[in-house]
């Protein structure tokens, strides 16, 4: 399949996004410029972590005006697989493709540390290859991270089960002490009604390699894989551990 | 030309009377006010390294891996696959001690673009912190404001921050210290030099805009001692934006892919002065800048601020005449500006031009190579014989060991570090495989089998104590992190942090900690490559505890191989390599148990090191070790708990042989030992490596259960314990 990762100016785990899609998966993965207007025919579009403009202003307040963004937004009107990491799930709240926000964590800390994260969803391109309720390790890197939204829309992302991961324990217990951020309802990641637009704080693209922080992350991006090239009815096996 | 400057003017811009006299002979005629801040940046200490030039000679900076030595941007060593590390280290104390935040900030910044002018990309940065009593009230303050500051930047431009150290001492109270290290990897045949060629080639300014920020950074703030007013100074303290560095470190090396630039230099301390002048200088060329090409960021400014503001995020670079709109092309896809604010002469001088007047014509050479050079009288102080001297029968063993390992272990100078690290990203670049935490860092080298480690070591107090052992030991120290993660030292950049060098008491140590670097680095094969002084970091007349930071590169050949400090399994042998002397002077444990800061540093035998090391890297080779850990501050008991703390948390238990008294056994802090676990069928070999290169071996015990059992002496739980220590830091700083 065909990865492309969008860097704006200010992205900083781009690099990293496309390493695990490229040369980990072993995908075509391509760098999208953030002043272009189309996607290269793109499977998945990914935007990645970072501080895109500095983020002086609210997080990713500046990105989604990036003249990319109308074509991230068209892809997603038409069914098209869109994934937010980290400052890319800030843009996507910010740009209105996911509801909610991501405000200052509550420590008022940044925020650098391995977090456990139970999948709450496996109907949706990042998690079909999990099992539900499975728990990933996996980094979180943030000063913004603490989610947050009204009650009717948290109401919706659960009746809907539009909450994709949740931050728990190893037990997969949604603890208070498990939240790095303050995030209500322990939320790590959510979808949109489409459930085609996925956004999480948690940073899968830094789990793909055993030397260098684990593989927790490497069935998300495979899960991808599969959706794309297989189709989204084929279940995927889960990979060991 | 502006009007007259006197003598006057030059005592205000930090220049003494010999220096005044000695401008107005080398120009036959007074300087302008231009010409006068120009001389006065560059001959500061900070750029000129007057002090310390004479001295820093004797250090060896050449090897058969050292690509680029002392004197440019930072050092290079080679590291095979066609590739060069690429780091150095810096100081930022006076402008952190200011303004914590942005002086810590900026000076992570100032690091990062010291290395990628090379054409290196950072992939690793390290901060060494020193601070002073946590219960000095603005201390607090300035741990938050420095780590802060530290992780917006580092955190905000995507260089991961891998390591460091922290320590804090009364000697620090008045003035911390905050020396950041970068390392970047780039192709060792396509390494950037600041050497200017080619007259007629454009001089071109990139990045930010200039503003009125840090104008005197370099002289009034980094080369002269804090007072009580010292905070009237923060507007001489710049303010970063890592956005825009980012910008242009991407911008820098996509252009560095090509052939257009002759040479490139970050400008850091007095901006454009020294940027245009150093790469001229070294390239013996002349310049000529037109200032009323400068992006400006206000209005309003004169030639004299334009020529010394210090704004961050600004590169100044030759390019190849012609080649002038490529360059603006790469900038402006990165949305920067690019402009051609002069060219290069072959005359030797110095020209700036403002409003179609010349406002400074200076021979450069008498800026950058004639820069005075001091050899300040140096003095032994008498104090030092009075403080080395410990009386071991004063000293009273604890009466219960157990509370004393768990104060050490809470003490700032020996608790976990996670407080600090938690905010810094640790991670983005995808290459880091031993996060803050073990001995030293461990950074994949991507698209290889290899791996760097890195590291940063000084204790103050033991230089304090010994300004010559103490600097040797500061080496050794760093050596031995980087044997203990599994790989092979290569070469080091120094940060010589002392008081003012006008004193000869200072002058001594300073000289004393050169030749104990120089007698280290030359034992160990580690040449210095790169590296800063800084002096003057004294406040109303208390100086710092001599203190040169040591950054150490290590070179893994095989990244699955590298070790971490701990245990993995139960049942595991605990081994200690080395000797343990009856050494309490210098200690933490003296420090924290008894209120004291005495008696000699712990002595070192360079060959015993080395014999050590040997051992370390045969057992390694062979894959006998499943931990290796360096016993250092604290002692034995404090390296035993280290190694339970990390990993899966498995207890110790083992039995010390006597011989020496028990604090000293316990705590006490002898050189050259190694704290390692094995599987038991491994042990006959690694007796037979300890015996062929005449290293003691002691096996200790096992690593068994949940809690620290040594000898009678101590029984803690290790959980409990741990959260102790784990939280110690965060509980000092109220949260």
């Amino acid at each position: 399949m065909r990865w492309g990762v969008v860097v704006f100016p200010g992205s900083l785990d781009d690099r990293d996004t496309l390493r695990a899609a490229g040369r980990v998966l072993g995908d075509e993965a391509v760098a999208l410029w953030h002043k272009d207007r189309e996607l290269g025919g793109v499977d998945c579009v990914v935007l990645p972590g970072g501080f895109s403009y500095g983020d002086y202003l609210r997080c990713g307040a500046m990105a989604k005006c990036s003249p990319i963004m109308e074509a991230v937004a068209r892809h997603a009107r038409d069914g098209g697989l869109v994934l937010g990491i980290c400052n890319g799930f800030q843009i996507l709240c910010e740009a209105g493709l996911l509801p909610g926000a991501l405000v200052r964590n509550r420590s008022l800390s940044f925020v650098c540390d391995l977090v456990t994260v139970r999948v709450e969803a496996t109907d949706t391109f990042l998690t079909q290859g999990c099992r539900a309720g499975e728990v990933l390790e996996l980094p979180v890197k943030h000063g913004e991270g603490c989610y947050v939204a009204d009650e009717d829309t948290l109401a919706t992302l659960e009746r809907e089960r539009r909450v994709v991961f949740r931050y728990t324990d190893r037990a997969g217990r949604p603890t208070p002490e498990a939240n790095p951020n303050g995030s209500l309802a322990n939320i790590a990641g959510v979808c949109s009604a489409g459930r085609n637009v996925v956004g999480l704080m948690p940073h899968p693209e830094h789990a793909v390699e055993r030397l260098t922080g684990g593989v927790d992350g490497l069935n998300l991006f495979r899960s991808v894989q599969a959706w794309v090239t297989r189709g989204r009815a084929v279940p995927v096996a889960a990979a060991p551990g | 030309m502006s009007g007259a400057v006197t003598a006057e003017v030059a005592d205000e811009h930090g220049l003494t009377r010999e220096e005044w006299a000695k401008i107005l002979e080398l120009l036959g005629r007074p300087p302008t006010l231009e010409e006068l801040g120009v001389f006065a940046v560059m001959w500061s200490e900070h750029c000129s390294y007057k002090s310390s030039r004479a001295f820093l000679r004797q250090l060896p900076t050449r090897g058969p891996r050292v690509l680029q030595g002392p004197g440019e941007n930072a050092g290079a060593v080679d590291i095979g696959d066609g590739l060069a590390a690429v780091f150095k280290i810096e100081s930022h104390n006076h402008p952190s001690f200011v303004e914590p935040f942005q002086g810590a900030a900026t000076g992570v910044g100032g690091i990062l673009r010291d290395v990628f002018t090379m054409g290196a990309r950072p992939i690793a940065n390290l901060d060494s912190l020193r601070f002073g009593r946590l219960e000095h009230p603005r201390m607090p303050y300035l741990v938050k404001g420095v780590v802060a500051g530290i992780g917006h930047y580092g955190n905000a431009i995507g260089v991961a921050t891998v390591g460091g150290e922290l320590s804090f001492d009364p000697g620090y109270d008045h003035n911390i210290l905050v020396n950041a290290f970068t390392l970047g990897i780039a192709p060792a045949d396509r390494l950037f030099r600041a050497r200017a060629a080619g007259a007629g080639n454009p001089v071109i300014y990139v990045g930010a805009r200039t503003g009125r920020d840090g104008i005197h950074g370099a002289s009034l703030l980094a080369s002269a001692a804090l007072d009580a007013a010292s905070e009237e100074k923060r507007p001489a303290v710049q303010v970063g934006d890592p956005f825009t560095e980012k910008l242009l470190l991407e911008a820098c090396l996509e252009l560095m892919a090509g052939d257009d630039i002759v040479a490139i230099q970050d400008m850091g301390a007095a901006g454009l002065t020294s940027s245009s002048l150093e790469m001229a200088g070294r390239g013996g060329m002349g310049m000529v800048l037109e200032l009323d090409r400068v992006p400006l960021r206000e209005e309003g400014m004169t030639p004299y601020d334009i020529l010394l503001s210090e704004s961050q995020e600004r590169m100044l670079l030759v390019a190849q005449a012609g080649r002038e709109a490529a360059v603006q092309a790469v900038f402006a896809r990165w949305d920067l500006e690019a402009a051609v604010v002069g060219r290069l002469t072959d005359d030797g001088v110095f020209r700036a031009r403002s409003g179609g007047a010349e406002v400074c014509a200076l021979p450069v050479a008498a800026l950058t190579s004639g820069a005075p050079v001091y050899r300040r009288p140096a003095e032994e102080p008498a104090r030092l014989e009075e403080l080395q001297r410990l009386d071991p029968a004063e000293i009273p063993e604890p009466a219960d060991y157990g509370q004393a390992l768990a104060r050490l272990l809470e003490s700032p100078n020996l608790c976990s570090r996670e407080w600090v690290y938690r905010q810094y990203d640790q991670l983005v670049g995808g290459n880091t495989v031993v996060r803050p935490g073990g001995d030293a860092a461990v950074v994949r080298i991507e698209g290889t089998r290899r791996a760097l480690a890195l590291t940063v070591d000084c204790n103050g107090r033991y230089c304090r104590l010994d300004p010559y052992l103490g600097a040797v030991l500061a080496v050794v120290e760093a050596a031995r992190n980087l044997v203990a993660v599994g790989a092979r030292p290569l070469a080091v950049s120094d940060c010589l942090n002392y008081g003012n060098p006008e004193r000869p008491d200072v002058m001594w140590e300073f000289q004393q900690g050169v030749q104990g670097i120089r007698d280290a680095c030359i034992a160990l094969d580690t040449p210095v490559v790169s590296g800063n002084v800084s002096f003057y970091n004294e406040t109303e007349g208390r100086s710092i505890p001599p203190t040169p930071t040591i950054a150490m590169v290590g070179l893994i050949d095989d990244v699955e191989a590298h070790l971490t400090p701990w245990w993995r399994a139960e049942g595991d042998v605990i081994v200690l390599l080395g000797r343990t002397r009856e050494e309490l002077g210098g200690s933490e444990y003296l420090a924290v148990l008894h209120g004291l800061v005495r008696g000699a540093p712990p002595w070192i035998d360079l060959e015993a090191e080395k014999r050590l090391h040997r051992v370390c890297f045969a057992a390694a080779e062979e894959r006998l070790l499943r931990s290796l850990h360096d016993v250092g501050e604290g002692g034995l008991a404090v390296a035993l708990a280290e190694c339970s703390f990390g990993g899966p948390g498995l207890g110790v238990r083992v039995d010390l042989e006597q011989g020496v008294r028990t604090d000293a056994l316990l705590f006490g802090e002898s050189q050259s030992r190694m704290l390692l676990s094995l599987r038991r069928r491994h042990l006959g070999r690694l007796r037979d490596l300890a015996r062929r290169e005449d290293v003691p071996l002691a096996i200790l015990g096992e690593v068994r259960g949940r809690s620290l059992v040594i000898g009678d002496a101590i029984d803690l739980p290790l959980e409990a314990t741990r959260e102790r220590w784990r939280r110690a830091l965060e509980r000092r700083l109220g949260g």
